[in-house]
């Protein structure tokens, strides 16, 4: 078949700071047969966006194309002028953006912002726009797809608005499909049907695309080829079961083995048979505004050990962090350190009770004071906390920065001079400069390359067994949980699904949501997504269903496959105990969950 | 669209106590005032009698909150009160110079505020390059300018040397379009250079802040071209901030116009209220306070409505 794309010796310049002409795209060139999927792979910085965003003529500010060759169909996309441009885009070449939650305009409404393209380019009547994005809506799964588009963004979610961007893609046959992330942004369990419906449709329309991601197993899923990048230039590139299961370059290698998540090492056996807890919550419920956003929490740190809380976005881990920080009181329930309550709000919490525990936010970026050196950052807690001043407050500090393993002499520059993984372990000192014994992790590598992430995680088994601290390790993967922590507890939308030990939760039987959080990661091997098949049909329920909202019944009962009409919804689940010591929030026993799940996997294997 | 109505209705509720507080404030404030009206209106050789019978006769020797409540009575009736200083009624005082000063915030407002708009645009368009320099150069001289020169080179060129208008500008009762035009050009122009080079920046920055989101480059690449992507994609979204900005700027055309109105003596309500402070004349004084505050406050309140009506987020289900 011809190509239908062929891009040769591309080359994009940055202009930095002294106004001089930085390539972070050199010599790049590959080509894409009619009807396949190529993906581009790399972490950030590989200029896999920027390359995308080259084959629609298109630069971010203070970027430009200085040279190469562009070919899409018979058109030479560097030639042509800005009204050129204009024609191409959003007609024979489409975009879906990472962040569908950012790239909606808010203030239109959606099926206005889906028949855009086609109406701009004078493709189809309004009527016929508007009757092909309907089909688009039904083919991509989106729910009532007759009146969605009559909604503005903010009022579907993430998921379903990645699906409208792909309607939107697709509107006016595009020649050229382009991804940029398109999954990133969202949880596991929604992550697998967004992918499901890109397939379907990719399928359906033959349609060439671009896959752009970080994700090896994700790629794996929906490209024929796959180019690998670093620093703006092409490492490797072939055919996806080649690079999967024979890379040949050195740094695939190491992408490949960060993709799995090694064990880190256990909790020590002599901590584990410590009596008393470090933390404790018992009985917690708590909210913003009166809406409980946590119900009925239970949960214990041993001490040196780590527990993992995982669920999905909305799910109370970070309220759950926030609650044991003291940032937010609790309604109901109480928090035990060290045996002795503590108090709900911060001010309340003696200076002491507030150095023993300390929280480690997702974002560095955000959490850092961009206008202070790493030094000034790290003197505060000592100051605050240890009453450092002085030449002991500087020798601390090297200390600190050499316990993150970073060189002594980043304390001078500024939080905007490091890179993402610097700037993680300057937030995770800063933590450790009140020499805590509880760390609470909020998805402290969510922001982070995996090389990179991996490295923070090995940082923090090292730390564990130098200093004997305690983590609550907040997730939403559940891979990276499995790999670093010693107990793990499941949250669905506030209430506490499933816990116990990490060995426990290597097997089944899985409460349903834990089995379908497991279930939706994808495999980092071609064919994975086939092989689960499409989403099974729920069991119907009755017209008790119409208690679904009722706070006591099981918070899933909405979503979960195993669900029993006139049970589920309509008597509170039971929390029953497992041989290996697991608790699991639902009416099937474990034998009949066990059951369930194996049928499942052998009907998607068979 | 409940939540619409909700939002509007706390808005004029805390524009009305808003008021009430500024009337109480402003009649604080006046009573305060060295001297009163009986002792200007009989002058140095008054003797302490004849000032006491005075103030009789006016009510002023009654207690302040007693005066305050009969005060605003007749402010909501529509009858604040007789001038002091040349005995009419106060609201035929104001009558006579209000819609005078209407028109002319009227007229300036029509042309300032759409050439704000399309500067701000365009500037905004074009942000980093020739048309943005030159335009904010443009602005930033406007607002550096004060106003009093301006109106005195306009009078010296356009009236002194040319003699195509008239230095001062007397409304006929009844003006054609070219008397209109003849006696509004130059206080329309001295009052549009200040407002227009600040409701112009601010839509620029409003714009600006609204063309760096991710979906303005999502309009970019379904191919919107420049113009489609600010006006369709952008502005709706700046509304809110733009609304406010112009607001604020039209709020100074009534109170801010004193300048203006003194230099081209003009009959507008700002000199009216200037007369009032050197007469002493506290129930006009009061009246003038009292509309300048209720106009800036419908102003923002109708910025605020524009901004609560442009979001979608507040529009409901």
């Amino acid at each position: 078949m011809a190509d239908l794309v062929h891009v040769s010796g591309l080359r994009v310049v940055v202009r930095n700071d002294g106004g001089e002409e930085v390539a972070i795209v050199a010599d790049v060139g590959f080509s894409i047969p009619q009807g396949e999927v190529l993906a581009l792979i790399g972490e950030s910085g590989s200029g896999k966006t920027t390359i995308a965003l080259a084959l629609m003529g298109y630069t971010r500010s203070g970027c430009r194309i200085s040279g190469g060759t562009i070919r899409v169909g018979d058109v030479d996309i560097l030639s042509l002028d800005a009204t050129q441009l204009c024609g191409i885009r959003g007609d024979k070449i489409t975009y879906i953006a990472q962040s569908a939650a950012a790239a909606f305009n808010p203030a239109i409404t959606i099926m206005n912002q889906v028949i855009e393209p086609a109406l701009l380019h004078g493709l189809m009547t309004r009527a016929a726009a508007e009757e092909k994005a309907v089909a688009l809506f039904r083919s991509l799964s989106l729910p009532d797809p007759d009146n969605i588009g009559r909604r503005y963004p903010h009022q579907v979610s993430g998921g379903q608005l990645q699906r409208l961007m792909a309607a939107m893609a697709l509107i006016t046959d595009p020649a050229l499909v382009i991804f940029d992330e398109p999954t990133t942004a969202l949880d596991v369990t929604t992550q697998i049907d967004v992918l499901r419906a890109f397939k379907k449709v990719i399928k359906e329309r033959g349609a060439t695309a671009v896959y752009v991601s970080h994700d090896l197993a994700v790629v794996a899923q929906m490209a024929d080829r796959i180019v690998v990048l670093n620093h703006g230039e092409i490492r490797e590139c072939g055919v996806t079961g080649q690079i999967l299961d024979a890379p040949a370059d050195a740094y695939t290698q190491t992408l490949m083995a960060a993709a799995v998540p090694r064990l880190r090492q256990s909790l020590p056996a002599a901590l584990a048979e410590a009596p008393a807890p470090l933390l404790a919550v018992e009985g917690l419920m708590a909210g913003y505004g009166g809406t409980p956003v946590l119900d009925d929490i239970n949960l214990a740190i041993k001490r040196g050990s780590t527990l993992g809380v995982i669920g999905e976005s909305g799910s109370g881990k970070s309220t759950l962090a926030r609650v044991i920080a003291g940032l937010i009181a609790p309604a109901r329930g109480r928090v035990l350190f060290n045996g002795e309550p503590l108090a709900g709000s911060l001010t309340e919490r003696t200076r002491e009770q507030l150095r023993r525990i300390q929280i480690v936010f997702q974002n560095a970026d955000t959490a850092l004071n961009p206008s202070l050196s790493i030094a000034r950052i790290l003197a505060r807690p000592l100051a605050f906390y240890r009453g450092l001043r002085g030449d002991a407050c500087t020798r601390r500090i090297t200390e600190l920065l050499d316990l993150v393993r970073l060189p002594a002499d980043i304390a001078t520059r500024l939080p905007g001079e490091l890179s993402g993984g610097q700037k993680q372990r300057i937030n995770l000192a800063r933590a450790l400069a009140a020499e805590p014994d509880l760390i609470l992790c909020d998805e402290v590598t969510s922001a982070l390359d995996t090389v990179v992430g991996a490295a923070i995680l090995d940082l923090l088994a090292e730390l564990r067994q130098e200093l004997k601290v305690s983590y609550m390790f907040i997730s939403h993967d559940i891979s990276t949980v499995r790999a670093v922590c010693d107990e793990i507890v499941v949250l669905y939308s506030g209430r506490k699904v499933e816990s116990g030990s990490r060995q426990a939760l290597m097997a089944p039987p899985f409460h349903p949501y834990t089995d379908l959080l497991i279930s939706s990661v994808p495999e980092l091997r071609c064919g994975w997504l086939e092989q689960v098949g499409a989403a099974r049909p729920l069991p119907v329920m009755g017209a008790a269903g119409a208690a679904v909202d009722t706070p006591a019944l099981c918070s899933f009962v909405a979503r979960c496959p195993a669900r029993i009409d006139g049970v589920c919804n309509a008597i509170a689940a039971p929390r029953h105990t497992l041989a290996d010591g697991r608790e699991i929030l639902c009416h099937h026993p474990a034998n009949e969950l066990l059951e369930r799940e194996a049928r499942v996997r052998q009907e998607a294997t068979g | 669209m409940n939540n619409v109505i909700v939002l509007v209705a706390k808005r004029i509720g805390a524009a009305a106590l808003t008021l009430l507080l500024v009337s109480a404030v402003v009649f604080a404030i006046t009573s305060l005032l060295p001297g009163d009206a009986a002792e200007e209106a009989l002058g140095q050789g008054a003797t302490p009698e004849t000032v006491a019978a005075l103030r009789t006769e006016l009510g002023l020797d009654q207690p302040g909150h007693l005066r305050y409540l009969h005060w605003l009575g007749g402010l909501v009736t529509g009858n604040p009160g007789q001038s002091l200083a040349n005995h009419l009624p106060v609201s035929e005082l104001v009558a006579s110079r209000l819609p005078k000063s209407m028109v002319l915030a009227g007229t300036t407002a029509a042309v300032s505020v759409p050439l704000a708009l399309l500067l701000g645009v365009l500037s905004a368009m074009f942000r980093g390059g020739k048309v943005d320099r030159v335009l904010n150069l443009f602005t930033l001289s406007m607002v550096a300018v004060p106003e009093f020169l301006v109106a005195t080179l306009a009078v010296l060129i356009f009236a002194v040397k040319l003699h195509w208008l008239s230095a001062l500008s007397s409304p006929p009762d009844n003006p054609t379009f070219a008397q209109f035009l003849r006696v509004y050009a130059m206080p329309v122009m001295t009052l549009s250079f200040v407002i227009v080079a600040q409701m112009a920046r601010m839509t620029r920055a409003a714009l600006i802040d609204q063309l760096e989101q991710t979906y303005v480059e999502m309009a970019v690449l379904k191919g919107a071209g420049p113009t489609r992507v600010v006006l369709r994609h952008a502005l709706p979204n700046a509304i809110g901030p733009i609304a406010n900005a112009i607001a604020l700027s039209l709020s100074y055309l009534l109170g801010g116009a004193i300048i203006v109105e003194t230099i081209f003596n003009y009959p507008g309500i700002a000199s009216l209220m200037v007369d009032a402070v050197t007469s002493r004349d506290m129930p006009l004084l009061q009246t003038c306070a009292m509309i300048f505050c209720a106009v800036y406050l419908s102003l923002v309140l109708i910025a605020d409505v524009c901004a609560i009506v442009s979001n979608p987020r507040l529009k409901g289900h």
